[in-house]
């Protein structure tokens, strides 16, 4: 039996959030002491050898060409795989891609599915699994009644460990895709943008900031961060920012090293996506505003006074370190 | 066109959240429910669609009579009929293999559920049901048009947009962006009033087991006092992430 990993990549290169998988599947294989595999979909540009890195014993790249969105064929690849492996656990990652092809995973090998995980199992048999629940208001302690689960790894939760495997083999399986029933028409990559669920620091902005024409401080402070940069709700509703920034509990749930807040008020639906931040600091001119309840470090003061020095001091911090 | 929007009923998202003494279970005492709010979204979309494009939206929801306020709730926003599977709730493969049998035996030709519950947030139910009934999926779906029997949709990935295209029936799990904020239905007295009359139809369970199940929950550790400086001790700021919180 086996600890199979599924190694997302996008256009060929692995994601931060697939080191993270391996890192975890390793640990996980080591506590039910099983073998780690990692398999790829497509052609990979990366050097596939760096899986090995971070704790891979064998590597399946499957052969095949897949469509972006093709989640059945892609999840139909990974079930032949699961199979042959007799895997006992299958790791994904918690990515929007990950989203469509671990149930369907999960189906196909009639296995339990548990997502937002964020830990390793602390138990065996039955496998008993830590995950996030309620946006991040709680955990719950998960227990599957299966003989196999697919584990959902949440984004920024476990860290990658190197555990170099020297003797790692590489494998081919071959799959013959048939024409995908969803089809990719275009991409839009928001270029050079950091995507917000892999980012390790996150600047965002709320009402406080008063219009969108105000966000170059917000976008100059992200900059020099290499943050990537969200809002409240509020803001992406009235069209100041794009949905895709709005975090919250209906938003999107991040979960970086630091996060910083200016001109948020700190309402509970805001806070429950960002409260798994490691760190958390506000930025408001109310000094009774909530959002200094939940924040770890704060500055009670005029974001446009403020933030202009910040950058500086924080170009000045990268200058001397 | 037969719409089908799968609902799950979720605690008002200002609830504070608690558990059982023995942090077994969910302590539901004096909590409100609500329609899941990406159900919501994708409700508001199917009752634009049937303007659109004419036919029927059903809501079904798998739950206790206790739940059935919320489906009135959805159809006094503007659905046509509802559904109650009979079921105390189960984990998502259990609530997707009773959900794919009431829908094998209709004929839907889109079915739209949330990108994920707002209570345990595993986002599987969608993903679960394309692959027991075998349909075209995207999730995170923030966009959907209709071109006869073909459906041009935008789905959101990581940093970014994809534009993807698939034919009915199938079936998408629904975020802001399939409609606006300002586009959500608040009911009217009449809605509320017709609501008590439509359909409501009750089935049973299928008795499908669990693969897993909720041992405990806890609460994230409560966080230290923050410490807060005033405008113009940002090389503080600085200093602190750097020497104390090490993030920079
Ligand atoms: C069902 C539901 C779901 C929701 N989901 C979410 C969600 O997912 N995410 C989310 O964010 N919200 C969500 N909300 C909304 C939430 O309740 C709050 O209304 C929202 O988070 C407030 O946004 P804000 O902090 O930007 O604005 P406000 O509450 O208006 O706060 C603005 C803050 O800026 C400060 N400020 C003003 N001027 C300055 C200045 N010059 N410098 C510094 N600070 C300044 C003010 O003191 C204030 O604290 C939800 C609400 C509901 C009902």
């Amino acid at each position: 039996m086996s600890v199979l990993v599924f190694a997302e990549s996008w256009n060929g290169s692995f994601k931060k959030g697939t080191f993270e998988a391996i890192t975890f599947a390793h640990d996980t294989a080591k506590k039910l002491n099983l073998s780690c595999v990692a398999v790829t979909l497509g052609d990979i540009s990366d050097d596939i050898n760096s899986l090995s890195n971070y704790g891979a014993d064998k590597v399946i790249s499957v052969n095949s060409r897949f469509d972006s969105c093709d989640n059945k064929g892609m999840s139909s690849a990974l079930s032949q795989v699961a199979k042959q492996q007799n895997a006992s656990v299958f790791i994904i990652s918690n990515t929007n891609t990950g989203k469509c092809i671990g149930p369907r995973l999960s189906v196909n090998l009639d296995a339990s599915y548990i997502s937002n995980v964020i830990e390793i199992p602390s138990e065996s048999s039955p496998i008993t699994i830590k995950k996030k629940a309620f946006s991040g208001k709680a955990f719950e302690i998960t227990q599957t009644n299966s003989s196999s689960c697919v584990l959902a790894l949440s984004p920024n939760a476990y860290t990658i460990k190197e555990n170099p495997n020297p003797n790692c083999q590489i494998d081919t399986f071959d799959f013959t895709s048939e024409s995908s029933d969803v089809t990719s028409e275009k991409i839009e990559k928001l270029t050079g943008k950091i995507s917000l669920a892999e980012a390790e620091v996150v600047v965002s902005a709320g009402r406080g900031l008063k219009g969108p024409e105000n966000w170059g401080i917000i976008e100059e402070l992200a900059d020099i961060l290499d943050a990537g940069t969200a809002c409240s709700k509020p803001v992406s509703d009235i069209g100041w920012r794009p949905h895709s920034e709005h975090v919250g509990q209906t938003g999107k749930a991040i979960a970086p090293n630091l996060y910083i807040a200016v001109g948020i008020s700190g309402a509970i639906q805001h806070l429950a996506g960002v409260n798994s931040s490691k760190v958390m600091v506000a930025i408001n001119t109310d000094p009774e505003a909530p959002f200094f309840k939940s924040a770890d470090f704060g500055i009670v003061g005029d974001a446009f006074d403020v933030i202009p020095r910040l950058i500086e001091e924080i170009k000045n911090f990268k200058e001397n370190n | 066109m037969n719409i089908l929007v799968c609902i799950s009923n979720v605690p008002d998202t200002t609830s504070k959240i608690e558990f059982t003494s023995d942090s077994k279970v969910f302590n539901t005492e004096g909590v409100q429910f609500i329609i899941n709010p990406y159900d919501e979204f994708g409700l508001t979309k199917a009752i634009k669609l049937r303007e659109e494009h004419g036919g029927k939206v059903t809501v079904i929801h798998l739950g206790e009579p206790s739940s059935e306020t919320t489906l009135r709730k959805a159809l006094a926003i503007g659905a046509d009929q509802a559904i109650r599977i009979d079921s105390e709730s189960k984990d998502s493969f259990g609530i997707a293999q009773e959900l794919a049998k009431v829908i094998s035996e209709q004929d839907f030709d889109l079915i739209i559920t949330g990108r994920e519950s707002i209570d345990y947030n595993n986002g599987a139910v969608p993903g679960m049901l394309a692959a027991i009934l075998d349909l075209p999926f995207i999730n995170a779906c923030t966009g959907f048009t209709l071109n006869g029997n073909s459906a041009n949709m935008e789905r959101e990935i990581e940093g970014g947009k994809e534009y993807v295209k698939a034919s009915l029936p199938l079936i998408i799990a629904g975020q802001k962006g399939l409609v606006e904020e300002s586009d959500l239905i608040i009911p009217n007295m009449r809605g509320i009033m017709t609501a008590r009359t439509k359909p409501l139809t009750v089935v049973n369970s299928n008795g499908t087991a669990d693969k897993s199940m909720s041992i405990s929950f806890e609460k994230p550790a409560t966080k230290q006092a923050c410490k807060i400086l005033e405008a113009g001790q940002e090389k503080e700021l600085v200093t602190l992430l750097h020497k104390e919180a090490k993030v920079i």
